[in-house]
């Protein structure tokens, strides 16, 4: 089973480097960079902050982008062209190949994520390189923070959560829907919380509870932000990282398990 | 006797409509029983249910009732999985990978690994005629390169059972009769040849036997022999020596003539004629006797036939009334 779920997930991954998706992180260097000389001309003391502020921002957009624009497309375009014919008839269950999809998307923005935290990483030690005198100035946190992995860590957690709703529309629904409601959610999960307190706004106790059940059955994606506080040198306690992705694993696992249940029932016409 | 593939009473229904759906018969009680090692032709016009009795078999979608036995066992058993190959109507492939790179991958579902998997990717790209584009994107690849690549996945598991959905489609004549070779390859290797088609001439040349779809149901089904043999539809007799007086005289008892040389015709006669008194008439007035043939019917004369009929009789309504 392990072995099946690779070879498909290997080549959702050898297709976005075909797809040349990686050409991205090209972007993401230059912009980076270029942003590091322009903010040091400008700011005094607070380019470090604005440098891992915006290379955080940057990194959460790509992936955003990435996770939502393949995750449309993984299922429903194969679907669509007819490709999934070929595979569905060989030793490969359909649920093998949604987990296969997931987890070669997974990989993708692994590959991302990480190469952008090197980036950023890099770019800090090149500008402490430049000017020895900047560990002075960042005093509320150190300019080579480890904390940063933190926020890298839970922003690639949130882009799987992400992945798996794409993921579950692409078994159903064409891409631009798809994107439409995984950009909706997207939305709504960062303001998830709002929801868990509607009865303090609202008189009518059905639209309490409604509120209630959404902030229950929407994803909760604030949480996973945590860029300001790692910037300002605010704590991010190991309890908090892995309860975060606790949640965020279990919320992906119950999509692609939807994804699963509709696909399985799924009549190829 | 042992069989490949059993359906019994298969159909299938798609609903029709958004806000009522209402249910579309595109496959009606199909039974049949495909024996083990014979290439059986699944023959019909457009539309008739070949594709989708294509994919109940092959699981690609589920049957609203009836019962199917691919190799003993349901079509979606693992077992059944490994031991069958399918050729989808016009397959597609992923445009980032190679003939090369898309075998060794489906090779790869079925635990082929290392020596084994290099050495069946590469024979099966010779034998069907694409070893030299192996390592060509495939979205350079033409729809009758697409279609042999389609042939060579479909093989990579050496089936026991393979289905060739229209497998001549896109096929120039030298490709098909390529694909006709392989096919008779695959009988002759022990495999069962499951293939749907509507090119009658195909289907004549390598079957052992056929099942005609009209409409979602089976008109006749048998070895070709058996349908054909005793579908006379006139003779052939061929004279010589025979003075034009001769001819002339048969008058509207031929349904055509042709002179061959001085004194040689070609009479052609109905089925309801009978050649051995207008032979004895002939030779009365000096002609000499060459050949006798029967004119039988060709698979295309019977299809077509059988196909107006059906589609001449009132329609059954493939639009399931509702109540």
């Amino acid at each position: 089973m392990g072995r099946v779920i690779g070879l498909v997930a290997y080549h959702v991954f050898k297709e976005s480097v075909r797809d040349k998706v990686l050409y991205n992180l090209v972007f993401f260097a230059v912009l980076l960079i270029s942003a590091s000389y322009l903010i040091g001309q400008l700011t005094a003391g607070q380019d470090v902050k604005i440098i891992k502020d915006l290379g955080l921002a940057a990194s959460s957009v790509f992936g955003l982008f990435i996770a939502v624009f393949i995750g449309v497309g993984l299922v429903w375009k194969e679907v669509d062209r007819r490709s999934v014919y070929n595979l569905l008839v060989k030793p490969l269950r359909r649920h093998e190949f949604i987990v296969g999809k997931f987890v070669g998307l997974a990989l993708t923005l692994a590959v991302n994520i990480a190469v952008m935290a090197g980036a950023l990483y890099a770019v800090l030690a090149l500008m402490t390189w430049m000017d020895p005198g900047l560990a002075k100035v960042a005093i509320e946190a150190p300019v080579m923070d480890p904390q940063v992995l933190k926020a890298f860590a839970l922003l690639y957690v949130q882009l799987l959560v992400v992945t798996s709703v794409a993921l579950f529309f692409s078994t159903f629904s064409g891409p631009m829907l798809s994107a439409a409601f995984t950009f909706g959610l997207y939305v709504v999960g960062h303001f998830n919380t709002d929801l868990a307190h509607f009865e303090n706004v609202v008189k009518s106790q059905a639209a309490a509870w409604l509120g209630k059940a959404l902030y229950y059955i929407l994803p909760n994606l604030a949480p996973f932000d945590v860029k300001a506080a790692v910037v300002h040198g605010q704590p991010v306690s190991a309890a908090y990282v892995v309860l975060t992705t606790s949640y965020g694993l279990l919320y992906a696992g119950a999509m692609v398990a939807l994804a699963v249940l509709v696909f399985s029932r799924r009549d190829f016409k | 006797m042992t069989l490949a593939l059993e359906t019994e009473t298969l159909t299938k229904d798609y609903a029709v409509g958004f806000w009522r759906p209402r249910p579309y018969r595109a496959l009606d009680s199909l039974t049949l029983q495909v024996e083990r090692n014979e290439v059986f032709g699944f023959l019909g016009p457009n539309g008739a249910g070949k594709t989708t009795t294509l994919k109940l078999l092959t699981e690609l979608i589920y049957p609203t009732s009836g019962r199917i036995s691919v190799l003993g066992k349901p079509p979606g058993h693992p077992d059944v999985r490994r031991r069958v190959g399918y050729l989808p109507e016009a397959p597609y492939f992923y445009d980032y990978l190679s003939a090369e790179e898309l075998l060794t991958y489906f090779a790869g579902l079925f635990g082929l690994r290392g020596a084994e998997r290099a050495t069946r990717v590469s024979s099966l790209l010779d034998r069907v005629g694409i070893a030299g584009e192996r390592r060509l994107p495939l979205r350079k690849f033409s729809k009758g390169m697409l279609q042999r690549v389609g042939l060579a996945q479909a093989l990579i598991n050496e089936p026991e059972l393979v289905f060739l959905d229209e497998p001549m489609s896109g096929l120039d004549p030298l490709g098909r009769r390529d694909v006709r070779a392989l096919i008779l390859e695959l009988r002759d290797r022990g495999c069962t040849v499951f293939f749907s088609s509507h090119i009658l001439s195909d289907a004549e040349a390598l079957c052992s036997r056929v099942a005609i779809v009209v409409g979602g149901q089976l008109v006749t089904s048998g070895r070709l022999s058996e349908i054909l043999a005793f579908e006379v539809s006139g003779w052939e007799l061929v004279m010589c020596d025979l003075q034009p007086a001769a001819v002339e005289s048969l008058g509207s008892a031929a349904r055509k003539v042709t002179r061959i040389s001085e004194g040689r015709y070609t009479i052609e006669v109905g089925a309801e004629a009978e050649p051995e008194r207008l032979v004895g008439e002939l030779r009365a007035r000096g002609g000499r006797f060459v050949s006798l043939n029967p004119v039988r019917t060709t698979l295309e004369d019977y299809f077509v036939r059988q196909v107006t009929a059906r589609q001449a009789a009132p329609p059954a309504g493939r639009v399931m009334p509702e109540g």
